[in-house]
Parts: C-alpha cells; sequence; structure tokens
C-alpha cells in the first residue's frame, strides 16, 4: 500500500479521502477531523469564504501542508464557477478547483453541460480542474478532452447519504476513463466507500457523513479505514472474484476431451 | 401558465373532504414516504398528525441535518423607509396612522449600513414601505448602490417593481434577492385586509416572484403571514407556490418564511390564531416535502422559540434587528411590528454555537454572479 499513491495532475497523494469544510457545527473541528481522517486534500467552499475579511474565515483552521481544493458552490452557470475559481486563486487557495455548477436547485444536481464549458476555459488558464458531474461516459470523455484532471461522478444526490445509485454507470466509467475517478456526493456510511473503492474508484470525496455524525472525528477515522479496506480488496482482486462464476467442473470442458 | 392561473385552478380543492378523511393510519403512512405530494403536505397538517409532532420533528431535524449540515446564516433587515400609501390592516405604517415617519437620507443610509456591518453583518435585507413618489426608484437603486459597498449579498423587502427594474437592480450588483409575502394568498380576504394603495391589487403581488424570476434573480423568499386566513389553506397556497417555482425557475433558491402576525395596530384582532404547536407543525410539514428549499425565521418569535425551532428546518435567522428607519445609528421612526427576539448579533453567535450550529456569516458573495 506504500507505494500505492494517487497521482492527480501529477502531484502524489497518500489519502484517498478527501474531506469538505462546509456543514460542521463549529469550525474549530475540522483540524481534529482533518487528523483523523488524514486527509492530504480538503474541499472548502469560496462561497463561505468572506473575501473582505478573510483572516475571519474558516481557512485559518485548515492546518498547513494541506493541497485545498476550492470547490465552485453556489455556481448557477459555467461563468459564475470561472469567476469564482479565479477569485479563489487570486485569495491565495492555489490552483486546484472542484467545479461544481448547478443550476437546479431541487434535486442539485450538477448541470454536465456547464461544467464542461467552465472546465474547458479554466484548464486552459493552468487550473488543475476537478469536475464534479452526473456520471456519463461520453461527458466524462468530453471533460477529459476538456482538460480536467480527474473527474468526479455522484454516487447519488448531494445530502441524501444514499451511498452508490449510480453504481452501473461508474463501473463503466472507471473501466473507460483513464484519468482519476473520484466519487463525490452520495457517501453515507463507511460501508458505501468501501464498496465504491473496491469497485475500482480511485478516492472519496465525502463532506454531510462526516459533518452530520454525532461523533465528526470518529467518523472521519472510521472512513479512513473504510477507503483503505475497500482499496486493498481492489488491489487484492477480491472485487473481481465475487463477480465472475469459477465452476468446480467447467461447462465446457467437453470441448477439450 | 402563471402562477395566478395554478392557483385558480386549485379553488375547488376538497379541503374539508380531504382533512376529513385523516386518521393515525394515513399519517404513519406518509411519514414514512420520502416523496410527499400536496395532499400528503395536507396530511402532516391535519389535527390527527398533531399526535405525531414529535415524529415529525424528528424526520425533519434528520433531512435538514442532511442538507444544510450544522450551519445557520445570519441576516439583518435595514429599513430606509416607512412612508406608505398602502393600508394594510395589521401594519403601524399604514398610511392612516399618525406615526413618526423618516427616510434615510444617503448619508443616514451609509451610516446605517456601516452600523450594521460593524457587527459583523455580510448579508442584508433593505426593507420600505411603499409609497413610490417618496422613496422613489431612483432613491431605492441609489440607496442600494450605497449599500452594496458594505456587504456581500442584498435582499430587498420592497413595493413590488417591474421587470425592468429589477433587472436593473441585478444587472448592477446592487441586489440579487427578494422577499416578497402574499400575506394572504385568499383573494377575497385579501381584499379587506389591503383596503387601500396599489398593495389593493392582488394579482400584482402574487405576480411579482416571477417577474423578479424572469430577470434570473438569484433568490426568492415567500410566504404567507400567519394570522390572517386559515392556516391549512395558506399553507396549501405557499406549497403550490413553492412547487410552482421550483418548476419554472429550477434555479432560483427558493425559500420560505412563516411569519405570524404580531402587530402594534391597536384594535387589530387576528382572523385565526396560530399557536406554537401548530407553527412547529407547519414548518416541519414543509421541511418534510421541501428537503432542500431554505426556511427563514425572524424575530418576531421569541429567543426560546427560535432556539428550539432551529434544528427542525431553519436554514436562515435575523438578528440585531430593528424594525425601525434609522434603528441603528439613533432617533428612530416609530417600529413596524413587535419583535420578540431581542439578541445582538454577537449574542445570536454565541447562541447559536452553543446550541451546536456554526453561525454563517458568508453565503454568497454578489461578486461571484457578475461577469
Ligand atoms: S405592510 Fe408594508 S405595504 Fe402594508 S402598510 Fe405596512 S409598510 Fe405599507
Amino acid at each position: 500500500m506504500e507505494d500505492d499513491r494517487l497521482i492527480i495532475a501529477g502531484k502524489a497523494v497518500t489519502s484517498r479521502l478527501i474531506t469538505g469544510s462546509g456543514k460542521y457545527s463549529d469550525d474549530r473541528l475540522i483540524k481534529d477531523i482533518l487528523a483523523a481522517a488524514e486527509c492530504d486534500i480538503i474541499t472548502v467552499a469560496l462561497r463561505r469564504v468572506d473575501l473582505v475579511k478573510k483572516g475571519d474565515s474558516f481557512l485559518k483552521y485548515i492546518p498547513e501542508g494541506k493541497t485545498l481544493l476550492p470547490n465552485t458552490s453556489g455556481a448557477r452557470t459555467a461563468d459564475e464557477a470561472v469567476r469564482i475559481a479565479r477569485l479563489a486563486r487570486e485569495a491565495g487557495c492555489g490552483s486546484w478547483v472542484k467545479i461544481e455548477v448547478i443550476k437546479e436547485l431541487k434535486y442539485l444536481l450538477p448541470d454536465n453541460i456547464e461544467t464542461i464549458r467552465a472546465t474547458e476555459i479554466l484548464a486552459k488558464e493552468d487550473f488543475v480542474v476537478l469536475p464534479y458531474m452526473s456520471p456519463d461516459l461520453s461527458v466524462a470523455r468530453r471533460l477529459v478532452d476538456a482538460g480536467a484532471s480527474a473527474v468526479m461522478p455522484l454516487g447519488a444526490p448531494i445530502g441524501t447519504n444514499r451511498g452508490l445509485r449510480t453504481l452501473e454507470l461508474i463501473e463503466i466509467m472507471v473501466e473507460e476513463i483513464d484519468l482519476p475517478i473520484i466519487i463525490d456526493a452520495g457517501i453515507g456510511r463507511p460501508s458505501h466507500a468501501a464498496h465504491a473503492m473496491e469497485i475500482g474508484v480511485d478516492a472519496i470525496l465525502l463532506n454531510t457523513a462526516i459533518a452530520t455524525s454525532k461523533d465528526p472525528v470518529k467518523m472521519a477515522e472510521s472512513f479512513k479505514y473504510a477507503v483503505r479496506a475497500g482499496r486493498m480488496a481492489y488491489l487484492a482482486g477480491l472485487g473481481d472474484e465475487s463477480k465472475k462464476a469459477r465452476p468446480t467442473s467447467p461447462l465446457t470442458g467437453f470441448l477439450d476431451t | 401558465m402563471s402562477f395566478a392561473e395554478v392557483l385558480l385552478a386549485q379553488k375547488t380543492f376538497p379541503f374539508e373532504d380531504l382533512l376529513f378523511d385523516v386518521n393515525a393510519a394515513k399519517v404513519e403512512s406518509v411519514l414514512n414516504k420520502d416523496k410527499l405530494s400536496i395532499e400528503d403536505l395536507l396530511v402532516l397538517l391535519s389535527d390527527p398528525a398533531a399526535d405525531y409532532l414529535e415524529p415529525m420533528a424528528q424526520k425533519a431535524a434528520a433531512i435538514t441535518r442532511r442538507h444544510f449540515g450544522n450551519v445557520i446564516t445570519l441576516f439583518t433587515p435595514l429599513y430606509i423607509s416607512n412612508y406608505c400609501t398602502n393600508r394594510c390592516t395589521y401594519c403601524s405604517f399604514a398610511h392612516e396612522h399618525a406615526i413618526n415617519r423618516k427616510q434615510l437620507s444617503f448619508e443616514e443610509v451609509e451610516k446605517e449600513a456601516i452600523a450594521i456591518s460593524k457587527t459583523g453583518i455580510r448579508h442584508i435585507l433593505v426593507l420600505t414601505g411603499e409609497a413610490p413618489d417618496k422613496a422613489t426608484f431612483d432613491y431605492l437603486r441609489q440607496s442600494l448602490s450605497i449599500i452594496a459597498n458594505h456587504f456581500s449579498a442584498i435582499g430587498i423587502e420592497v413595493y413590488p417593481l417591474t421587470g425592468g427594474q429589477y433587472e436593473e437592480l441585478i444587472n448592477a450588483g446592487y441586489m440579487d434577492s427578494l422577499t416578497i409575502y402574499q400575506e394572504t394568498y385568499n383573494e377575497e380576504l385579501y381584499k379587506t385586509y389591503h383596503r387601500g394603495g396599489p398593495k389593493e391589487n392582488y394579482f400584482h403581488r402574487l405576480e411579482t416572484i416571477e417577474r423578479a424570476c424572469r430577470q434570473r434573480i438569484r433568490a426568492v423568499t415567500i410566504g404567507a403571514l400567519l394570522g390572517l386566513d386559515d392556516l391549512r389553506r395558506e399553507a396549501f397556497a405557499v406549497a403550490h407556490h413553492a412547487l410552482y417555482l421550483q418548476k419554472t425557475f429550477p434555479d432560483v433558491e427558493i425559500s420560505l418564511s412563516f411569519p405570524r402576525i404580531c402587530p402594534l395596530v391597536e384594535n387589530f384582532i387576528p382572523g385565526v390564531v396560530v399557536t406554537d404547536r401548530q407553527l412547529v407543525q407547519l414548518i416541519t410539514a414543509f421541511r418534510i416535502m421541501f428537503p432542500t428549499l431554505g426556511i427563514t425565521m425572524t424575530t418576531r418569535e421569541s429567543a426560546r422559540f427560535r432556539d428550539n425551532i432551529m434544528p427542525l428546518g431553519i436554514t436562515k435567522v435575523s438578528a440585531g434587528v430593528s424594525t425601525a428607519v434609522g434603528g441603528h445609528i439613533g432617533k428612530p421612526s416609530t417600529t413596524q411590528f413587535e419583535i420578540a427576539d431581542h439578541r445582538s448579533v454577537s449574542e445570536m453567535q454565541r447562541d447559536l454555537l452553543a446550541n451546536g450550529f456554526q453561525p454563517v456569516m458568508h453565503d454568497w458573495n454578489m461578486k461571484m454572479s457578475m461577469c
């Protein structure tokens, strides 16, 4: 496992668990959660950062050495997402950005078309672009062409905790897309995370399940183990074994005799 | 189709029959559903459902936590003028009342904005009465342009504007959200409560939210003033309004508010009394039906009530409130209605943290949507 690194845009990442920074009852929890989850990357909603009084924001609770992944939460169009990404870079949040464009506020599903457009623009401006998307192979391919550094399909709508409802579509993406695939949204339990990792997903991003647990720090730790266990299972090939039947007496053995 | 047409089509909805048929089993079956219809909402608002207030609250709290986490956004209202030509029978700013009228000068607008922004508030709601000759559109626009320098997001709760006027304000970056309560969705009753001035026109008000949504406003807050008409009928109309807006304008953020009437007007007797239990039933039922809608709670309610209802569905609260014009810089006017929660912004932040909520001061910056 030591050298099983996830590489995103040329950068080696040790932890395959990425957490968010929103929804906590108290921002001071962020540090303990990151420590318990052993995350390298943390997403931050730029909408929550007061650009006038940046010092007041939760950014001060994020320890040094973590890769910030500002997200464009709140953007309804590609243009807004682009603008937020640029503001994030100007504000010193680095060049990584998670594109989130949602113009359907009932189910909070991403708009894949605007997402492709924002990815194109920002990749040209040398951002490391990680787009959040509704799982769809053709869209994922377009995101690859547009210059994305990973793709982030949803497991289930945001905030539902319903797990891998989009399993079939994600399995297809795992098979066909060479970029890292990070499940974002829907993961409600450690077992969901382990399952996603078992099928070959590269990493998990989650926020709600940790933030809304009664003991967020302990929950962060349990997700760390679940993601690791799922990854180990994938590397060990267990996922494969459970799928293909291996009868003791082959049904086509007669052809050889 | 306009919302007025939708509402008209519901005029013959058999309320009594539906409510008469509700029993405990029906309430339980609705509570087990993932997706609710408007009929289901009425089941949760029925008398038999009142016995299920605790499970409703549990469900509503879980949904709220999942979708919004443990955070509450804070805002403060800023009253810039209380001149009004309307005659809303429940309002102390109504035209016929001999009250202390005031309209802030631009200098005072700036002072008031600075005073509020010093409390840490970044989201502001600007209010006026309806006196378009006095608080003209130009006055409003210029006031907003001053206020915009001090806040990251601005909502307005002023008299209905034209589509073009909303467009102008939105494009200039002077505001991005609108609050308009229909007061009562009951057309006949509306006429008895609104006896003069431009607000008399029920349909003009009803269509205001749609006018603003067509101009790509970012967020709207709708609601009925509780205490004018039968609670379930109002809830039914509000739910239809929310559904209509969600479907017609999927990219507009819709919030609900359930203000209970608390008039300062002598001799005004509310048409119905809405109890605390009923209000809790109403808010939890709406949260269960609309998991992703914002719900705002104003300082009309007491600190104790607000603190306790927050986990059940609330996403946004006001704090550090004065309903007087110039209330933050001395020499204030008469207040519009009585507030029950007098906590300052910092007291509200402290109490939210103590109750397990993170007070969010900044949830959007209008600069993020301007190109
Ligand atoms: S409710 Fe508004 S419109 Fe009616 S009298 Fe009061 S200030 Fe005027």
